[in-house]
């Protein structure tokens, strides 16, 4: 299938002014996912769990199916490895709350990296307080990676816990999460990994890698927003106690006790986000028929020819791996001496939306000394053309700006 | 909007590059940090009082170039008013962004800070503009 093609699939890109660079923080959704939420409204709505009729059982029958879909598609062992959330936020508190709460003590030592994500990083700063353990980083080197040697020097016997990102989505650094892994478990540590930048280019194999949990959101990887996966062994999910608490969560309730539910209903308190859990499901279909080989073929090109092409400006800094081999989707830069949200306002006067900010990452940005960047990220649906548009909107950013700056 | 030179002009971009009044205040009476956690601007205002009168003021910080021109031109507009004149000032330039007040009559008070009227156009830039409008609005009211 072309790009042509691909891109008929979304109905906001056939909007010819639009030149959507901001997929790392949202993809817009093929109408395969728009219309699959409006059937399930039309045909099939009613709450799962809950009901003894039809329409409820099959509204559970859908629902069940996606666990079962996504399961697959992760290569999860079982499927109620697979635990609904609101986003991957959310997945990350269910485990620092229900798994590092009770499991940290003083003195241990909670391992993540620089580059994480606010929401791998401030829960396990209130985890870490309460429980006296101590958090620590990996940083990183000039080429933005983090090293074999730094791996190997912050994860310790001590350490109990490792969150990494599989891709920054700042610096669009691919980590090396299976060594990490690797390293982590012969420490004796669990390793939870943050795919949401991943799962939409790389395809993840959770057996392989070995991961003890995995989270993801789904409106990064074609799917509407509100609904989030939180893989986790099962060894290890039967052994967590539960986060929310709440209805379809429970076994029996006395009136000073109650006992849970079976996974995975056991973290899935109160009525999930069916309408999202079914535009999951049609999304995955989506990535499967397309394939992640073709993803990444178009990707690596559009990657490659952003890095040559920005690469060509001297006025501007870039922040990315050196290795493209390393390098997903997202490219970061700055135009030297002028502020990322002035970029980004003179590019959106031209329909280019790129994202400006910290990226949910000020620990980053301090540690790269600079308090914000723009940001573009790509998406199998995107060309050279929109490649092209952007060099464009940043040459003339430059221009309106290069006789003030200092 | 289409064409930005309305809001990236001359003047704006002059002080949002090489203010003069991005420097420290020796003495100054008050200090205040105005912070967009959102987007990480931060400035700090100093000013220097003589009785009721603004008599100088300054600042220093990081951020985009709206709202490091729009301190700048703030502290050229207020320096030398009153408190209750610079409350009134600070007042109607909320307002000129927010777009609860266009008359021109009422705008013309706002000096050269009427540059800035086009931001109104441009919502995710709002908080850029009343960055340190906010932040001198809470030294007023204190003082």
């Amino acid at each position: 299938m072309e790009i042509k093609e691909i891109k008929k699939d979304f109905p906001i890109l056939n909007n010819e002014k639009i030149v959507y660079l901001d997929s790392g923080a949202t993809t817009q959704k093929p109408v395969q996912v728009i219309q699959a939420v409006e059937e399930f409204y039309k045909k099939y709505n009613a709450n799962p769990h809950r009901g003894a009729y039809t329409l409820s059982m099959e509204a559970t029958e859908i629902y069940e199916n996606t666990r079962n879909k996504i399961s697959k598609f992760i290569n999860a062992r079982y499927s109620e490895e697979i635990i609904f959330s609101k986003n991957a936020t959310e997945s990350l508190n269910l485990i620092a709350y229900s798994y590092g709460m009770d499991n940290l003590k003083k003195d241990d030592e909670v391992v993540i990296s620089i580059m994480e994500h606010h929401s791998n990083l401030v829960p396990w700063q209130k985890i870490c307080k309460s429980t006296e353990s101590n958090l620590k980083y990996m940083y990183l080197n000039e080429n933005f990676e983090i090293s074999k040697e730094e791996i190997e020097k912050k994860i310790t016997d001590k350490t109990k816990i490792v969150g990494i990102t599989y891709v920054s989505n700042v610096l669009g650094t691919i980590n090396k999460v299976e060594e990490i892994i690797k390293y982590a478990h012969k420490k004796g540590a669990i390793v939870i990994l943050d795919a949401s930048q991943s799962i939409p280019h790389l395809k993840l194999d959770v057996q392989k890698l070995d991961a003890d949990f995995v989270v993801f959101s789904g409106h990064k990887m074609l799917a509407p927003f509100g609904i989030g996966i939180m893989y986790g062994k099962k060894e290890i999910l039967n052994k967590m106690s539960p986060f929310l608490m709440g209805g379809d969560m429970i076994e029996y309730v006395y009136e000073q006790e109650t006992t849970f539910a079976p996974l995975p209903n056991k973290f899935e308190a109160g009525t999930q986000n069916v309408e999202a859990v079914v535009g999951l499901g049609t999304a995955i279909d989506y990535i499967n028929n397309l394939g992640y080989d073709k993803i990444q073929e178009i990707e690596k090109e559009i990657i490659n020819y952003a890095r040559q092409e920005l690469s060509k400006l001297d006025y501007l800094t870039l922040y990315m791996p050196k290795n493209q081999e390393n390098h997903s989707s997202v490219i970061s830069f700055n135009i030297k001496g002028v502020h990322p949200h002035d970029v980004a306002s003179i590019l959106d006067s031209k329909g280019i939306c790129i994202r400006s900010g910290n990226h949910c990452a000020q620990p980053l940005m301090r540690f790269l000394g600079i308090d914000s960047t723009c940001r573009a990220s790509f998406y199998f649906y995107n060309t050279k053309e929109d490649v092209d548009k952007l060099v464009e909107g940043l040459k003339s950013a430059y221009n309106m700006f290069k006789k003030y700056i200092k | 909007m289409d064409d930005l030179t309305d809001v990236y002009n001359e003047l704006i971009m002059e002080h949002s590059m090489n203010s003069y009044n991005k420097k420290r205040l020796e003495n100054a009476d008050f200090s205040e940090i105005g912070h967009n956690p959102n987007c990480g601007d931060e400035i700090t205002l100093e000013i220097k009082m003589n009785g009721d009168i603004i008599e100088d003021m300054a600042f220093t910080g990081h951020g985009c170039a709206i709202s490091q021109a729009s301190t700048s031109i703030m502290i050229d507009t207020l320096k030398g008013k009153t408190i209750k004149d610079a409350q009134e000032i600070v007042k109607t330039f909320i307002e000129m962004i927010k777009r609860e007040t266009l008359g021109e009559e009422e705008l013309e008070k706002l000096e050269d800070a009427i540059a800035f009227k086009n931001v109104s156009n441009m919502p995710a830039r709002v908080k850029c503009a009343l960055l340190a409008w906010h932040t001198i609005e809470a030294i007023l009211n204190k003082s």
